[in-house]
C-alpha cells in the first residue's frame, strides 16, 4: 500500500492504496462518492467522468496514485456553494436531459469542460465533444439542448417533441 | 487486476532504471493498457508511469523536423502541431474522444501498434523516426506487424520526429462504436515524392501503398489513383466489413486525402 494524497472538491485527502486501485474506485469505495458512475468498466461510455486538473478524463481507466496531487472535480462538486444545481444541472433539468440519469454525472462532467473551453459551441461541437459519452436511454437530443440552453443559447428544435 | 508496484519516475534516466526490473512495464494514458490489465491480457509487476517525465512532453519544431514528446497527448498535439503540421493535428484532434485524448498519448499509441489506430499511418507516412531511449528507430524499420513493433524488452518511446511535408491529409472512415479507423489513410507530399499509408485495413498492421505513391509522386491529384486497384487477399475481414469493401475504402480514402491535403 502507498499513501496518495489529492485535492478531492475542493479538499485534500490522503488514503493508502494499492497499486491498481483506480481513481474511480479510490472516489467510490474511498471516498463514498458514488455520484461517478461506472458504467463499463471498459474505458468506453464515460458514465465515469470526472475532472484532473480541469480536464474530463474517465476515471476507471486511471490509476490514483498517477494523479497524485491533482485537483479533482467529481458531480458532487458541482453544485453551487448553497447546494443550489448549477447552471449545467440545472440545465439538464430543465430540458428532460436524463431519463434514467445512469449517464448524466458523466454527461454534467463532459458537458463543463467543454463549455469551459468553449463557452458558445454549436450543436454539431456539442455532439462532437460528447462521443465518448454514451447514454443507455439515448436521450442524445435532450442532453444537446440542455448543454445549448446552459451556453446562454438558444436552444434549437432538434428533440422530438 | 493482478496487483503490482506503481512507480512514477520524473526523469527518462529514472525511467529507464525503473524499466531495467522483471516484470516492468510502461503506462502512458493507460487507455489501452488499463482495459487490457483489467482482462488479464497485461499483468505487469511493475507499472512505470511515463506521464510525469516532463522532457517526454511537448511539440518543438527543430532541424529535422517536428518532435513530438512520447508523452504527449493527443489534446496537446492536437492544439499545438496546428500551426506546423496542420494534418497531424487534425488526426490528433479526431482520435477517440475528449477523455481519450486528454490522456491517451503518442507514444502509447506507436508503441501499440494497434491496426486500426490513427498515428501509425502518420508515422510511416512522413517516414517519422521513432526515438527511443536507446536509438533511433526509422519508420519503415518500426512496424513489424499487427501490435507488434521493433522496440525491445524494456526499450521506450521518449518522441516521435516527423519531417514537415508540402502537404498532407489524414482521412479517417470512423467504426462508429470503437471510434478507431474502420479504415483510414494517410498521404504526405514531399518534394522528394509523395508517401501513402494505410490504417484498418491489413492483416499485417499499418502498410505503405507503393502503386499510388508512385502514381501520385508524378501526378499529385485524386484522379492519379483512378485506375488502380487495392488487392484484398491480406485484408482484415470483420463484422464491420469485408476485405474487399476495405480494398475500395482505402482507394477511395486516399482520393479524399489527396484532394483535402494542405
Ligand atoms: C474509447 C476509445 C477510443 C479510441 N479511439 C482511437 C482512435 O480513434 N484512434 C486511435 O489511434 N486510437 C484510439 N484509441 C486509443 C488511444 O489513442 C490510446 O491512447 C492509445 O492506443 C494508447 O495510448 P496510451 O497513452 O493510453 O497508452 P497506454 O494504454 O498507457 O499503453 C499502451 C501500450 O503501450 C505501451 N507504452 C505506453 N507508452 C509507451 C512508451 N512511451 N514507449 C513504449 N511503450 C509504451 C504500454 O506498455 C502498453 O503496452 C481509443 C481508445 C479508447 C479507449
Ligand atoms: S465506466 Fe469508465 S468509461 Fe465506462
Ligand atoms: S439517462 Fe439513462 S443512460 Fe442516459
Amino acid at each position: 500500500m502507498t499513501k496518495v494524497t489529492m485535492t478531492v472538491n475542493g479538499k485534500s485527502v490522503s488514503a493508502e492504496v494499492e497499486g491498481r486501485t483506480l481513481l474511480s474506485a479510490f472516489l467510490r469505495e474511498g471516498l463514498a462518492l458514488t455520484g461517478t458512475h461506472i458504467g463499463c468498466d471498459t474505458t468506453q461510455c464515460g458514465a465515469c467522468t470526472v475532472h484532473v486538473d480541469g480536464k474530463a478524463v474517465k476515471s476507471c481507466a486511471v490509476f490514483a496514485l498517477d494523479v497524485e496531487g491533482a485537483d479533482v472535480r467529481t458531480i458532487e462538486g458541482m453544485a453551487n456553494a448553497d447546494g443550489s444545481l448549477s447552471v449545467i444541472q440545472q440545465s439538464f433539468q430543465d430540458h428532460h436531459g436524463l431519463q434514467c440519469g445512469f449517464c448524466t454525472p458523466g454527461m454534467v462532467m463532459a458537458s463543463a469542460a467543454l463549455l469551459a473551453d468553449n463557452p458558445k459551441p454549436t450543436e454539431a461541437e456539442v455532439r462532437h465533444h460528447l462521443e465518448g459519452n454514451i447514454c443507455r436511454c439515448t436521450g442524445y437530443h435532450n442532453i444537446v439542448k440542455a448543454v445549448l440552453a446552459a451556453s446562454g443559447q438558444d436552444v434549437p428544435a432538434v428533440a422530438a417533441e | 487486476m493482478f496487483n503490482f508496484d506503481f512507480v512514477k519516475p520524473s526523469s527518462i534516466a529514472d525511467a529507464v532504471a525503473a524499466m531495467a526490473q522483471t516484470g516492468a512495464q510502461a503506462l502512458s494514458g493507460g487507455q489501452t493498457l488499463t482495459p487490457t490489465m483489467k482482462q488479464r491480457l497485461a499483468s505487469p509487476s511493475v507499472l512505470v508511469s511515463l506521464t510525469g517525465i516532463a522532457e517526454m512532453k511537448g511539440v518543438c519544431l527543430g532541424a529535422d523536423g517536428l518532435s513530438i514528446g512520447g508523452a504527449t497527448t493527443h489534446a496537446t498535439v492536437a492544439a499545438e502541431a496546428g500551426a506546423y503540421y496542420p494534418a497531424l493535428a487534425d488526426l490528433a484532434a479526431n482520435i477517440g474522444d475528449p477523455m481519450v485524448r486528454n490522456r491517451g498519448t503518442i507514444g502509447g499509441s506507436v508503441a501499440n501498434n494497434d491496426p486500426a489506430a490513427c498515428y501509425p499511418s502518420a508515422v510511416l507516412a512522413s517516414g517519422a523516426t521513432v526515438v527511443t531511449n536507446k536509438r533511433k528507430i526509422a519508420a519503415d524499420d518500426y512496424f513489424v506487424g499487427m501490435f507488434s513493433t521493433a522496440l525491445d524488452e524494456g526499450e521506450f518511446i521518449t518522441g516521435v520526429t516527423f519531417p514537415v511535408p508540402e502537404k498532407a491529409a489524414y482521412v479517417k472512415f470512423n467504426q462508429p462504436a470503437s471510434r478507431f479507423a474502420l479504415t483510414g489513410v494517410f498521404v504526405a507530399k514531399y518534394a522528394s515524392g509523395v508517401r501513402v499509408a494505410v490504417t484498418g485495413a491489413s492483416n499485417n498492421g499499418v502498410f505503405r501503398w507503393a502503386e499510388a505513391e508512385a502514381a501520385l509522386s508524378a501526378n499529385f491529384s485524386a484522379s492519379a489513383v483512378e485506375g488502380l486497384t487495392v488487392s484484398a487477399a491480406d485484408l482484415i475481414t470483420d463484422l464491420h466489413g469485408t476485405a474487399a469493401y476495405r480494398a475500395n475504402l482505402v482507394k477511395v480514402l486516399t482520393k479524399r486525402a489527396v484532394a483535402g491535403a494542405k
